[in-house]
């Protein structure tokens, strides 16, 4: 306790009046086409866009896909998307999920301008099913499409209830050797968007 | 801190540049950065209005730290985690190795975080038994080389693959001769999963701390800061106390601008909001102090704490691009860091401001807008009066200040001057323009300054 009065009763010394809080204004983007945008932001981030009228047609989108063909561990949060084998809910232990090939997850929404999409870790019974499988799938409604990220956080509300959650942009990468850019660090090898309607 | 060097500055940048073709494709490769930026920048109309509002939200929180601070420490302890307070480095590895020790933790994954570095936390918790393991892959690379990062961004930028294909080879037992980054980048991925899957406890640096939610936001591009946190039971996220921002929504402008300064991309690929520990784990934030309220109460260089951490300044930077990050000496290097290092030791540090050709660069290209080069020339004329130049630099000003003090002084010594240039030998001239000549042709005189065309124009002065 003794640091943290010192370290407030230092800064408060140093306290220096005026510089109001800003109004977010003048910023946002605007697309006359939300998901052509958010399709090209997704590959720009080295994942790669599948547009689908229905969940049964993602799900027959996903299957013939060589990430879904040559899995042989599934899991997947989106009933009836998938051919699933492995069930999160059920694994006690983080640790059992290595060695899962795809996890098919709900994207809460998507973002046009620079193809993230929220993952509300509510509805993951493990955290680690964003990181640990060699490919994800994220399922997001055409519906759920915000132009920007000052779009995302006005519909975040984060000020609500404790939450975990975080913005996906395409698959794991990494470019510290020599800046070449190697797709699959140490999360996902790919990322695939299945936009739905 | 692996082999922090007392070396100055200017004999640390003469050993870089002595290896030219090294020292030009160090340079290429951070100029390659810059122009990353710039296509990623020219492509959002409303950047300047970001940067704007990116100081305006930064200069409110540094204006009002204590009760953003407490704000935030009351929602995170209402969203279920610790948080601790640390004075310097010291209680703040004192606090981490205790978190540690309580739970018989003796294998901790590390995402990255420069205030670890700072402190010096990885060789303390080393002595006690501890095996650290940095996992950004950049960051592992340096660990294996016993060495601290060159770049905040990129901590391997100083090394070719080649050297990275015999570390590896030494140390992951890849290929003999191997240095394909996808073949080196895949061995590292299967040495890091194991780790990760051993690991008791997972430590995060922390990129932004909402006082409005009490949510600490971490950003990578590989996902170790998930993986590091997604399968141990405890979580540790050090953060500096000027990390924090007002609200939430102020993510939106952060976050545009962090990843386009950084690398060109338009979002980093993992940015993951801890808000309270998740289910059946522990989550402990450490907030840091370690010189930082110090630093608030000194004009002008309190603005170097809204640096978010995105490394532009440096790519940008042409004495970066020639002397490498080891060459500073600090944590921190490049232009931020030449304005931070003072304000902790000036004595150590006293070289580090006149880095720097004050072109202005880093102020164009801060996400922030800190006024970088204009911090830098105050920090010069602070040095200097506290007495840290040296001898003959501080003569050298005395005697600048005189010869301008007096008009007829000054046109005298332009007088002399063009007659030098005119009639002494080169390399003479070379010699006496000390090491400004050692590479350069001086320019040919005019034969009449300013001041006598100017009369022979228009009469009289």
């Amino acid at each position: 306790m003794a640091a943290r009065e010192e370290i407030l009763a230092a800064l408060r010394r140093h306290a220096q009046p005026g510089a109001p809080l800003p109004v977010i204004d003048g910023v946002s983007a605007s697309f006359p086409d939300l998901p052509a945008r958010l399709a090209e932001a997704v590959v720009a981030v080295g994942g790669t866009l599948v547009r689908v009228p229905d969940l049964a047609a993602a799900d027959t989108a996903l299957r013939a896909l060589p990430i879904h063909r040559d899995a042989k561990r599934i899991a997947s949060l989106v009933p009836g998307v998938g051919a699933a084998n492995v069930y999160p809910s059920t694994v006690k232990d983080p640790h059992q999920l290595e060695g899962l090939d795809l996890s098919v997850l709900p994207g809460s929404f998507a973002v046009a301008e620079n193809g993230a999409v929220w993952i509300e870790g509510a509805r993951l019974p493990h955290h680690a099913l964003v990181v640990i499988p060699e490919h994800v799938a994220l399922v997001v409604s055409a519906a759920d499409i915000v132009p920007d990220l000052h779009a995302a956080y006005a519909r975040l509300d984060l000020a609500g209830r404790p939450r975990w959650g975080l913005f996906m942009a395409g698959p794991s990468k990494t470019a510290d050797i020599e800046q070449s850019l190697v797709i699959g660090a140490h999360g996902a090898r790919s990322l695939v968007v299945l936009l739905v309607g | 801190m692996g082999h922090l060097t007392t070396l100055r500055h200017p004999e640390a940048a003469a050993r870089f540049v002595a290896d030219t073709p090294r020292a030009h494709w160090h340079d290429q490769a951070l100029w390659f950065m810059r122009l990353k930026r710039d296509r990623a920048a020219a492509q959002v109309p409303e950047w300047e209005r970001l940067r704007e509002l990116a100081q305006a939200i930064k200069a409110h929180a540094l204006a009002n730290l204590p009760a953003l601070l407490e704000q935030f420490e009351r929602h995170a302890t209402a969203a279920g985690a610790t948080v601790h307070w640390a004075r310097d480095a010291a209680e703040h590895n004192r606090i981490v190795h205790q978190l540690l020790f309580a739970k018989g933790v003796t294998r901790l994954v590390k995402s990255k975080s420069m205030l670890t570095e700072e402190c010096g936390l990885n060789p303390y918790l080393e002595a006690r038994g501890i095996e650290v393991v940095d996992t950004d892959l950049g960051e592992r690379i340096v660990q294996f080389r016993n060495e601290p990062p060159s770049h905040i961004v990129l901590p391997a930028i100083h090394l070719k693959k080649e050297e990275i294909g015999e570390l590896f080879h030494q140390k992951l037992g890849t290929d003999k001769g191997a240095s394909d980054p996808k073949y080196l980048t895949e061995a590292a991925r299967g040495h890091l999963r194991q780790k990760f899957l051993q690991a008791q406890a997972g430590l995060t640096g922390v990129n932004f701390a909402l006082a409005d939610t009490g949510a600490v936001v971490v950003c990578t591009n590989e996902g170790n800061a998930d993986m590091g946190t997604s399968l141990p039971p405890l979580h540790i996220a050090c953060m500096g106390l000027e990390k924090i921002v007002p609200r939430a929504e102020d993510l939106g402008v952060f976050l545009r601008l962090l990843a386009r300064s950084a690398t060109g991309q338009p979002v980093t690929t993992y940015s993951t909001h801890f808000q309270g520990p998740r289910h059946g784990s522990e989550l402990h934030i450490v907030i840091v102090d370690n010189g930082r309220s110090a630093l608030l109460g000194r004009d002008p260089y309190r603005r170097a704490l809204s640096c978010i951490r995105c490394g532009a300044c440096m790519n940008t930077c042409p004495v970066f691009r020639l002397s490498g990050g080891h060459s500073y000496g600090v944590t921190i290097p490049g232009p931020i860091g030449s304005v931070l290092a003072p304000a902790i030791d000036a004595t150590a540090h006293a070289a580090l401001p006149f880095a720097s050709t004050l072109c202005g660069s880093c102020t164009d290209v801060c996400p922030v807008r800190i006024d970088l080069h204009h911090q830098l020339l105050a920090w010069r004329g602070d040095l200097i009066a506290a007495g840290h130049g040296s001898a003959g630099k501080r003569l050298a000003l005395h005697f600048t200040a005189w010869l301008f003090a007096s008009p007829a002084r000054y046109a005298l010594a332009g007088r002399l001057a063009r007659f030098a240039l005119r009639v002494l030998p080169a390399w003479l001239l070379r010699r006496l323009a000390g090491p400004w000549g050692r590479q350069r042709e001086l320019p040919v005189a005019p034969l009449e300054s300013f001041r006598d065309r100017y009369r022979r124009t228009h009469g009289r002065s």
